[in-house]
């Protein structure tokens, strides 16, 4: 897909999911953009909420919070179609603007980090790939990462959500 | 699903499984190639199978164990909805990079002024 704007053509870059072990999971996409701002726009609060969640989505962030060094924290919060809230958050363990982000990602009942995740931005000629590994340290994380992934909280959301991306192509 | 997952997440099991999309085997020939002993092998085996993971089909004195694709096809649908949610945040961010990048050149065309 091509989309114009103003002089510049932009081409959509692929995303790719990929289980590269039995507890490993790597989000993988490029931007046209060098490293500095895609790293901004991931880490900068007012930023993260003007994507985190998709405008069609049946979500809305209402708390970002970034408190970018190691050892800070963040704190994600959604809100469903219906009410229902969601936080997650996690603990910066790796702060290295603009190539690598490592942090612990948690739910609402804290356990010991349940998975660890692993950002790299890496520019190349003004474009920056970034992936996202997430190592989910037992299989019951496994299962809760992935539970969160999918569903954000309730079963009706994950139904609302199947529905919108089953209309995204 | 989940649990599916979860009973992947076993390293062993996992490996199990990898192996088994090679073609059917026997208890004794997985666990020499992965260097399991045979009661670890067969509980693994039974795991699997409850989950759906792996059938078992008798020929001669032996059992083979061989993989079902259901399970597999499940968490690849699955993998596929994780990326159209973070393809559709992507293309959010996408909007918004572009917006950052005409900023950063508005600024630029300020300074060199």
């Amino acid at each position: 897909m091509d989309v114009e704007n103003g002089n510049e053509i932009v081409t959509k870059n692929q995303t790719t999911v990929e289980r590269r072990s039995d507890r490993e999971l790597v989000v993988t996409r490029t931007f046209n953009a060098p490293a500095r701002i895609v790293f901004d726009a991931w880490t900068k609060p007012e930023l993260v909420m003007r994507w985190w969640a998709p405008r069609s989505a049946p979500m809305k962030m209402i708390t970002c919070e970034i408190d970018l060094r190691v050892g800070g924290k963040y704190r994600y919060v959604f809100e469903m179609d219906g009410g229902a809230q969601h936080a997650f958050f996690g603990t910066y363990l790796e702060v290295l603007r603009p190539t690598r982000l490592v942090s612990t990602d948690e739910e609402q009942n804290p356990t010991d980090g349940q998975a660890l995740t692993t950002t790299t931005f890496t520019e190349k000629a003004g474009k920056t790939t970034v992936s996202m590994l997430q190592l989910f340290v037992s299989k019951e994380a496994l299962d809760e990462g992935i539970k969160f992934g999918v569903d954000v909280g309730t079963r009706e959301t994950f139904e609302q959500l199947e529905e919108f991306l089953a209309t995204t192509k | 699903m989940n649990a599916a997952f979860a009973v992947l997440a076993e390293p062993n099991r996992f490996r199990i499984v990898e192996l088994l999309r090679g073609g059917p085997r026997a208890v004794n020939d997985i666990g020499e190639r992965l260097g399991l002993n045979q009661p670890q092998v067969s509980k693994h085996l039974r795991l699997l199978k409850e989950a759906g993971f792996v059938d078992v089909r008798p020929r001669a004195q032996q059992r083979l164990y061989v993989l079902r694709p259901e399970p597999l096809r499940e968490m690849h649908d699955w993998l596929e909805r994780y990326r159209k949610l973070w393809d559709a945040r992507f293309e959010e961010l996408d909007g918004l990079i572009l917006e950052l990048k005409a900023k950063e050149r508005g600024h630029g065309r300020r300074k060199r002024k």
